[in-house]
């Protein structure tokens, strides 16, 4: 494909040439090596599994809103929070951020073509929705059963569900995450523009960069692990099972080795994501750019140290458990480091209250609840008493839903009129973000308190006394449900009504601002020549308000 | 990446010295170290692991950034493999 | 010209080889992390059944353990000197090391072929067919089970990693053949041998801890 400049025409139309417009076909798009076009086939892969995962959430919490189980069979209720659990975490959170933003704006941000390797970035799309086939097929021929986790010896030798296809969907697309992460840190590494060394880099491809660390160091465990599982169900050979001398609890550590830096995997990007978020919309530079950029390093390296605190009460040693808790304090000390330096970010900026910027603001209330709950986990004593309850599942929700959704939703509207040339409507925006935060804390914060009143998780009964907190996290369900429901109709509706925007609508920091909305398929028609810091706020430029 | 070529020569006597490496695995076994014998086996087996990663993989003559890869993938394992068992040994 | 094998990615050549270079290093490191689950297995279940380990470990045999092992070396030599006549711009010395590369990574194959199917035939393939009865009360057959799982499953990937690094080398000699290598492009050479030399190194830790439990 020749490079062509952001004015060059279409033959025919007279319309500007960009990646959008450059072939029509289903071909061009299905065998397309352009980092954009990837990253939208992951965009709409990713929102589709979203709102699966979110199906089997709007059953299960429906069943939850009557004390006895009444809507479904206990079976199907296991089925439903497993099948919600694994398309959320494997399907969902672990690709969105990188694998959409990461994938649209790396090479965007450093001044690049493409990323190193664009063939295999599009085999590891085409590997995930391989992974993510299978799963569904395990979810449509009768579900799995075992929760996300798939501990043994259960997942290995009594269940009778769909557990191996299940597990080889995981599998599969953990070589996806893999292949993304090696793309991302070897065009980090090698192909950043002229001028641009790593100090100058945004933020956000900092936290890629620790992402794309975690992904290849961690997801090869996952992987090996669950052909283990695999071998010990089809071939009822025990290395997990107690009863032929195999260790439930070496499933748990190999296991918790990945899943553990798997949940930086998923936060790590939207932080990234929240710091361009909250120094574009207060018009100010980032305070402490590289304690935050150190912050993101520190924690995908300290999250390799701390998965015993998933197993406390498994049978694990006492002494393991306590360097575990120790660890785990540790690692919350670069998350909070970042939050101090948002915050004195926002100190004395122009804020600007548009919607991106409230979901930025959202995800810091948020995470830091939810960061400052996983210290009571990681508290050994404390958490002999909430382990397995609806405490663990608010403090991962906080994190996960408050946090790395709205993250991710945040980037999406932000980076919006980038990818597709055209504005979403404002007002709905805020009115949708607003909606959110407010369902998402109805739905989540009775969790704590169920959790420390001692309600399990995973069950679909429980005692009478604890059906107005049920109640109370069901109707905030339904808006957040309703919420999530708005952005895809309004963002559908922006791509044939929403005002056409130049190159840099927001005014932002970046190199992505300085080529056409959308960019052209070869992203630059020169190289760009790097002078300035990653954040040069405040601007000149006109912030064009909708 | 290696600008640098190395001499037939550096080939052949590092393959001499995996070899010998290998004849002291063999002979290892003979001495009687108890519950050493793993540390005398996975020390050696670690000289000749280093000897191909330095040479036959040319690490000793690449990049920085190459050499902190290739040290970060077996600091990880090691990782792996002294949380996991100093659980099983704390029990 | 040897401008025209860039990349449309990449600014020059140098930045090619870099690229791939560290592609495949990083790609190495996940394969470690692979293995790794593996010998933690391993490092769990040695620990907790000292006596089978070794016992089974002696069901195998060690000379052809060791064999193999002399093999697998010699063919990371010839893999050097392939990527040594790549540098050097020799077509004949490259294809002649590849087909030695080739030659001595397929007789590893047969030798662990033999190996394993001898072991089956004595009833050591865990699962249905496991026949081994354990003759003394210090461990059980299914601790010499577990033994066996791994030795199974761990030289089984390791063979399987063989299997692909012999398609990679059937593929640099037909590329070779074509004249596609010189002094200035030759990448493919360099970064299929660093996963050949890998696969030598897991094996150079899978002989002592799978053929040379406890000594003699």
């Amino acid at each position: 494909m020749q490079s062509v400049s952001p004015t060059a025409e279409l033959p025919r139309t007279g319309r500007v040439l960009n990646y959008l417009n450059n072939g029509y076909t289903a071909r061009s798009w299905l065998l397309s090596t352009d980092h954009k076009r990837v990253a939208i086939l992951y965009l709409i892969s990713v929102t589709l599994f979203f709102f699966a995962g979110g199906a089997a959430a709007v059953l299960f919490r429906l069943e939850l809103m009557t004390p006895p189980g009444d809507l479904v069979q206990p079976e199907t209720y296991n089925k439903l929070f497993t099948l919600h659990g694994i398309i959320m975490v494997f399907f969902f959170l672990i690709p969105s951020i990188p694998a959409v933003l990461g994938n649209f704006l790396v090479p965007l941000m450093i001044g690049a073509r493409d990323l190193a390797f664009p063939r295999l970035n599009l085999l590891s799309w085409y590997v995930f929705i391989a992974g993510g086939t299978l799963t569904m097929y395990a979810a449509l021929a009768g579900g799995v059963d075992t929760g996300w986790t798939f501990y043994t010896p259960y997942s290995s030798m009594f269940a009778k569900t769909h557990v191996t296809a299940a597990a080889l969907g995981v599998f599969i697309s953990g070589f996806s995450s893999i292949l993304t992460g090696l793309n991302f840190i070897v065009t980090i590494h090698t192909m950043r523009a002229p001028g641009l060394h790593w100090f100058r880099l945004p933020l956000f491809i900092w936290s890629i960069y620790a992402t794309s660390l975690i992904m290849v160091l961690g997801t090869p465990v996952i992987a090996v692990t669950i052909l283990l599982v695999g071998i010990e169900r089809i071939w009822r050979i025990g290395i997990f099972d107690p009863s032929l001398g195999g260790d439930p609890i070496l499933f748990q550590h190999l296991f918790w080795f990945y899943s553990h830096p798997a949940v930086y995997i998923m936060i790590l990007p939207g932080m990234g994501v929240i710091s361009e978020l909250i120094t574009c919309f207060s018009r100010k530079r980032i305070f402490g750019y590289s304690f935050v950029a150190f912050a993101s390093i520190a924690i995908a390296v300290l999250g390799f140290l701390v998965w015993g605190h998933h197993m406390f009460v498994s049978g694990q040693s006492m002494y393991a458990g306590m360097v575990f808790s120790f660890l785990s304090f540790f690692v919350a000390v670069p998350s909070a480091v970042k939050v101090f330096n948002w915050t004195a970010t926002l100190y004395r900026g122009s804020i600007l209250l548009q919607t991106p910027m409230l979901y930025a603001m959202g995800f810091i209330g948020l995470f830091t609840l939810g960061g400052l709950t996983g210290l009571f986990l990681a508290t050994l004593a404390v958490d002999v008493h909430v382990h397995d309850t609806y405490f663990v599942v608010a403090h991962f929700h906080y994190i996960m839903v408050g946090g790395m959704v709205m993250a991710y939703l945040g980037g999406i509207h932000f980076w919006w009129p980038k990818m597709t040339g055209r504005m979403y409507p404002e007002w709905w925006g805020r009115l949708s973000a607003l909606i959110i935060f407010v369902g998402f804390n109805l739905t989540f914060f009775p969790q704590f308190i169920l959790g420390y009143v001692g309600m399990p998780r995973r069950y679909y009964a429980y005692p009478d006394e604890f059906q107005v907190l049920n109640v109370m996290s069901s109707a905030g369900a339904s808006i957040l449900g309703a919420g999530y429901l708005i952005p895809l109709g309004y963002l559908l509706w922006s791509l044939k009504y929403g005002k056409l925007v130049g190159e840099n609508p927001w005014g932002a920091s970046g190199l992505e601002w300085q080529t056409s909305s959308p960019p052209p398929t070869e992203n630059f028609s020169t190289t760009p020549q790097v002078t300035q810091p990653a954040y040069t706020y405040p601007h000149t430029e006109e912030l064009l308000l909708g | 990446m290696p600008q640098h070529i190395l001499p037939v020569s550096t080939y052949l006597l590092i393959f001499a010295a995996l070899l010998a490496l290998l004849l002291a695995t063999v002979g290892a076994q003979y001495i009687e170290l108890g519950p050493y014998n793993i540390l005398l086996a996975l020390t050696i087996a670690i000289f000749k692991a280093v000897l191909v990663v330095l040479y036959f993989m040319h690490v000793r003559f690449s990049s920085r950034l190459t050499w902190i890869f290739a040290s970060a993938a077996f600091l990880w394992l090691g990782i792996l493999l002294t949380f996991v068992m100093a659980d099983y040994l704390m029990r | 010209m040897a401008d025209t094998l860039v990349a449309h990615q990449f600014d020059d050549m140098d930045q090619q080889r870099d690229a791939a270079s560290l592609g495949m290093w990083i790609f190495l490191a996940t394969e470690v992390m692979f293995f790794g689950g593996l010998f933690a297995a391993y490092a769990v279940y040695r620990w907790s059944y000292p006596a089978a380990f070794a016992e089974a470990s002696h069901q195998l045999n060690a000379l052809l353990g060791a064999a193999n092992t002399a093999v697998l070396l010699t063919s990371s030599l010839c893999m050097a000197l392939a990527v040594h006549a790549a540098q050097t711009g020799s077509r004949r010395r490259l294809m002649l090391f590849l087909a030695l590369t080739m030659i001595l990574g397929s007789l590893f194959l047969v030798i662990k072929g033999y190996e394993w199917s001898h072991e089956i035939h004595l009833g050591l393939l865990p699962g249905a067919t496991f026949t081994y009865v354990s003759p003394s009360p210090a461990f059980s057959a299914t601790q010499v089970e577990m033994y066996f799982m791994l030795y199974f499953l761990m030289t089984g990937v390791h063979g399987f990693h063989m299997i692909i690094g012999l398609c990679l080398l059937m593929y640099l000699m037909v590329q070779a053949f074509r004249k596609r290598f010189t002094p200035d492009y030759f990448a493919p050479v360099e970064v299929i041998g660093l996963y050949w030399h890998f696969v030598d190194v897991v094996w150079i830790f899978l002989f002592p801890l799978l053929y040379l439990i406890g000594s003699k």
